[in-house]
């Protein structure tokens, strides 16, 4: 019979992911959502971060039909399933271009930058493009 | 490699998945499965069926395990669950079922 | 507290990097400033004000070799500010708990 090793406590970590870009113009915006989906597999404690022009990738009512790209906005849907819970948004960045968190495809929690750099400021690791 | 369906050509990567998402017919599904040594009962489809519905709604391919979740959240527990979609794709739901669905390739699948 | 160290690389008169940093970056947390991102280092340009004023609860550094490539060297740097070498990096990388690339 084979014997297996106990496996030892698993050590989680802070992953934050943080999105500053606009959807289309460039590609970081969709990398950075497949990086997490794919990562979102490996259990550990992440959180994605919306700021500056990232606020636009969740804005409501996108139509990508006559520019050829994939509407990805709507695969944040998704995340939810991927057991990504924690998703943030910059009050800052919203206001500054004169959205609400009405407008944005998936319920976030909106936080002032004074919160959300404390939260930021406990991660073990911040990816972001 | 292609796939020759109704007189039609359908492009696909080295590894089955078509290239074209809309090019995808209930035929090709049939083909495809072929290929896979799948029978395509009503079981089979509702797991196809789900996959497109999904693709449809978030325009990704889940990962084995959301998928399962995804099906235990709509179909029950029944069906949400590993041993029941191996059964149906034993070389992985998600894989296999994504193909014939006419799917990429699940995103998160490692 | 964890250490943050932030790692600016686009200039601020072309990108909201630094912008967005200087919101973001929790007092005690460190900036080092490299490649285009030395620009907001330097002294009288419209962007000094907002740098200077967190070199009091920030710690900010900028590359040195970067600084001299863009003809820099003689330039008066904002007060407080210090001129890393490589090895100075490397120093900064290894003694922060983590680090923030605002590309």
């Amino acid at each position: 019979m084979e014997e297996f090793e106990e496996p030892g406590p698993e050590i989680v970590k802070r992953f934050m992911y943080v999105n500053r870009r606009a959807p289309y113009g460039t590609i970081y915006a969709h990398e950075c959502l497949e990086v997490i989906l794919v990562a979102a597999a490996f259990d550990q404690d992440v959180s994605v971060v919306f700021v500056d022009d990232g606020v636009y990738e969740l804005k409501k009512g996108q139509d990508t039909t006559d520019i050829g790209l994939k509407n990805f906005s709507k695969t944040y849907g998704a995340l939810d399933d991927y057991d990504v819970e924690k998703i943030y948004v910059e009050k800052e960045s919203l206001e500054a271009r004169g959205l609400t968190a009405d407008d944005l495809v998936i319920p976030v929690e909106v936080l002032a930058a004074k919160e959300l750099g404390e939260i930021m400021a406990k991660q073990d690791i911040v990816l972001g493009s | 490699m292609a796939y020759e369906c109704n007189g039609a050509t359908v492009e696909a990567d080295e590894e089955g998945y078509i290239i074209d998402i809309s090019a995808w017919n209930p035929d090709l599904a049939l083909l495809i499965a072929e290929g896979e040594n799948i029978e395509m009962g009503d079981d089979a489809w509702e797991v196809v069926n789900f996959l497109r519905n999904y693709y449809e709604e978030y325009q990704i391919a889940p990962a084995v395990r959301v998928l399962t979740k995804a099906i235990k959240k709509k179909l029950g527990a029944d069906k949400g669950n590993s041993k029941y979609l191996y059964e149906l794709f034993p070389y992985g739901p998600a894989k296999q079922a994504c193909k014939i669905a006419g799917l990429p390739k699940p995103t998160g699948c490692i | 507290m964890k250490t943050m160290l932030h790692l600016i690389n686009k200039s601020p008169f072309e990108k909201n990097s630094l912008d967005s940093c200087l919101r973001l970056a929790q007092s005690g947390s460190s900036i080092l400033l490299i490649e285009d991102g030395v620009y907001a280092a330097v002294a009288n340009t419209e962007h000094a004000h907002r740098v200077a004023a967190r070199t009091r609860d920030l710690s900010i550094y900028v590359l040195g070799p970067d600084v001299a490539a863009r003809g820099l060297s003689d330039s008066p740097l904002i007060d407080d500010i210090t001129v890393v070498d490589y090895e100075g990096f490397v120093d900064l990388v290894a003694e922060h708990d983590a680090n923030q690339s605002w590309l």
